[in-house]
């Protein structure tokens, strides 16, 4: 007979789990396996709430294995390393994101792309290679392999750096694998939410011009004078929807309601390129001509591998590059979620363990 | 008022027309320009039948002005060059794609991408710098500025050759642009017709394994025996097609019907491209889903430049690549027409204008 969540493991674990689709969270009591040889052992001080802790912990996706530890923007310090491990030592800040285990020898994971391969083990809700299900961040510790860690820059506040995690990669990777990041070409950001307001920033780090598309007219100030867009565009006005059309070099998509393409397309100019990075649960209608007219293209991509996390956070530690945050103690979380469902936030919860694990 | 088509040029042409949207063509006088400083004259010798045409012809896309002229796959010989001409000489072979002017300063126009300019002008059934009409190859002779004219090298077949213009140069320039051109690349192609069936010849000189994707299963023996490919998918199989998932790193998707992408776009390896060449007139669904877990990509793309489609001629030549055909005199086109628009040629029907094109 399987063990319970207490007894899998021999060290205690404290964290918050789902226990059902209703999605509230309530304190757990489960266990993290021993720190083996290739494994860092850490001590969680803020973990981020990303949106796909939402849709898991109320089964969205149809895949939740309850209890769910949620958690995958994740900042620690390291409290014990195994004997193999040479990259970190006791004492150090690191962090821990979407995957924490890859089959290793596939040729996506010898690409450092991770994040693609088919055995990938998620940070929570998936079952690891020793048949147990993996719990994240929103627990007062987590043992992980040290190729999924990552070091965590000096400079960088360990709170607004925790979205990065996932936000951060999310965004980055598509724009440096579909080459988004000359300097001087315009880009477009649908949806300012924890997504969103990282590529405005990522997108300025990279010395674009960045104009914000959303359907809120109120977010306008906030995205021009304190995000530091150039322009912004609401997308239910034709007129202006319309004046600027073919004006974009790219667009990275943030949104997962269902909206049309087309007006999007449209602002791209010839070879432009629409980047998808959230997920419409239907499919979305798709004229092709002006995909053929225009030469243009929709791509979409999944947060990204442990080498190009690493560069992502190196990079903006370069560029001060960090979310936009609100602090939270665990206990408030499910008040957080409630507020996250009607984007109520600017624009990441994140949980400061570290104060709220006694 | 505005001179009648015989009258508004000084010389001389005679060409097959449709005069209204049921798309009939017939005899119809009409004139050329004077070959300027910087156009060449051609007499032409074939033209190919694009789909286009059949859609121009019967205005099914909505900007049709009659008389027209259609035909953009021209070839013949050279039978006068203006003064700053370098490119041919009278006598040789030239060949005239979907396109005789642009603007050329813009930044399409500067990257040799004349295919994208905003005022680019199309061979037929466009308004031209001095406001005429353009008109096509379904004709004697036309006039063109050099810039636009393709030198056709002698090994090719004229009549073979003459589709590679739009019907090549349509999957040629996204294979390259999309990196869908490495040997050793695992290809597919949905839908074998003219566009298909030259897609398949080109992914095997590019030394690529390639699959035909169809609805029909007795398009088979056709793909692997006689264009080459390597393997055959029915569409419609589900089964088939679920063991082919995650087997390609690119298709070119030739079909304007109406079908899903989903199905296609599991085909693609992760990083895998769907080059949408066909252009269906409703919108697709498009499954975001499947494009974000495998970082996959749905492009499109519409004809090519004027220097790729030299390359790509010059690409056809050392492989010796030239289109299925079936060769008609010109007063079957109409008859050919109806067959197209069923799909009923392999592949490509090419009009044997010089020997057949008598007023």
């Amino acid at each position: 007979m399987s063990k319970s969540p207490e007894d899998e493991h021999p060290l205690r674990a404290l964290g918050w789990a789902a226990k059902d689709n209703s999605g509230v969270l309530s304190p757990f009591n489960f266990s993290r396996r021993d720190i083996g040889a290739d494994d860092v052992g850490i001590k969680i001080l803020y973990c981020g709430v990303c949106h796909s802790d939402l849709h898991s912990i109320k089964n969205d996706w149809g895949d939740a294995l309850y209890p769910i530890v949620p958690g995958h923007e994740i900042v620690g310090k390291v409290t014990k390393v195994g004997t193999n491990v040479e990259k970190f030592k006791v004492g150090d800040h690191v962090g821990v994101g979407v995957i924490v285990g890859s089959c290793g020898n596939c040729e996506t994971c010898k690409q450092d792309l991770e994040n693609y391969c088919p055995q990938k083990i998620l940070t929570y809700n998936t079952v690891d290679h020793d048949v147990t299900k993996t719990y994240g961040g929103y627990s007062d510790t987590v043992v992980v392999n040290k190729n999924f860690v990552l070091r965590f820059p000096d400079n960088m506040p360990l709170d607004a750096g925790a979205p990065l995690l996932c936000a951060g990669i999310t965004v980055y990777s598509p724009m440096k694998y579909y080459g988004m990041t000359e300097p001087g070409k315009h880009l477009g950001v649908v949806g300012l939410g924890g997504l969103g307001h990282v590529a405005v920033k990522l997108g300025k780090a990279f010395g674009l011009k960045v104009t914000v598309i959303s359907t809120s007219l109120s977010k306008e100030k906030e995205a021009v004078e304190r995000l530091g867009a150039d322009s912004f565009l609401v997308s239910r006005d034709p007129e202006k929807m319309k004046a600027a059309m073919g004006t974009m070099d790219y667009i990275i998509d943030t949104v997962s309601a269902v909206h049309l393409l087309g007006p999007l397309l449209g602002l791209l100019k010839m070879h432009g390129k629409l980047i998808t990075v959230g997920l419409p649960n239907v499919p979305l209608e798709l004229s092709i001509f002006p995909l053929v007219m225009g030469r243009k293209l929709i791509g979409g991509s999944a947060f990204g591998g442990i080498k190009e996390t690493q560069e992502m956070l190196d990079f903006c530690a370069k560029h001060n590059v960090t979310a936009d945050i609100e602090l939270i103690k665990m206990e408030d979380i499910n008040t957080a979620m409630e507020r996250l469902v009607k984007a109520d936030v600017r624009y990441r919860f994140v949980i400061d363990i570290g104060n709220s694990f006694a | 008022m505005s001179k009648s088509p015989e009258e508004e040029h000084p010389q001389k042409a005679f060409g097959w027309a449709a005069r209204d949207k049921s798309g009939v063509l017939s005899p119809f006088n009409f004139s050329r320009r004077v070959n300027g400083d910087n156009d060449i004259t051609i007499k032409v010798l074939y033209c190919g039948i694009c789909h286009s045409d059949l859609h121009q012809i019967k205005n099914e896309w909505g900007n049709s002005v009659y008389p027209m002229v259609p035909g953009h796959e021209i070839v013949g010989v050279v039978t006068e060059v203006g003064k700053n001409v370098t490119k041919v000489k009278v006598g040789e072979k030239a060949g005239v794609g979907c396109l005789v002017g642009s603007c050329g300063s813009c930044h399409s126009c500067a990257d040799d991408l004349e295919n994208y300019c905003t005022k680019q002008i199309l061979t037929y059934n466009a308004r031209y710098h001095d406001e005429t009409l353009t008109h096509g190859g379904y004709s004697d002779n036309l006039v063109v500025e050099e810039h636009f004219a393709i030198r056709f090298p002698e090994n090719l077949p004229l009549d073979a050759a003459a589709p590679l213009l739009c019907a090549g140069i349509t999957v040629f320039s996204p294979m390259k642009y999309y990196g869908l051109c490495k040997p050793g690349m695992s290809f597919g192609v949905v839908g074998l017709g003219g566009l298909g069936h030259v897609a398949v010849k080109f992914a095997k000189a590019f030394g690529m394994k390639v699959t035909v994707i169809s609805t029909s299963l007795s398009k088979k023996k056709e793909a692997i025996e006689h264009l080459g490919a390597d393997s055959f998918l029915v569409s419609r199989d589900q089964e088939e097609m679920q063991a082919a998932m995650g087997t390609m790193d690119g298709i070119i998707d030739t079909v304007s019907a109406f079908h899903p992408l989903l199905p296609l776009i599991l085909l693609l390896k992760n990083h895998g491209k769907l080059v949408m060449v066909g252009a269906p007139d409703k919108p697709l669904e498009l499954p975001v889903s499947p494009l974000l877990f495998g970082r996959k990509l749905v492009g499109g793309s519409g004809i090519g430049g004027i220097k790729e489609t030299q390359e790509m001629i010059d690409f056809a030549a050392k492989h010796n690549i030239t289109a299925d055909i079936e060769v008609i005199p010109m007063d079957y086109v109409n008859t050919a027409m109806e067959r197209l628009a069923k799909g009923d040629v392999k592949y490509r029907f090419v009009i044997d204008v010089a020997n057949t094109l008598t007023p």
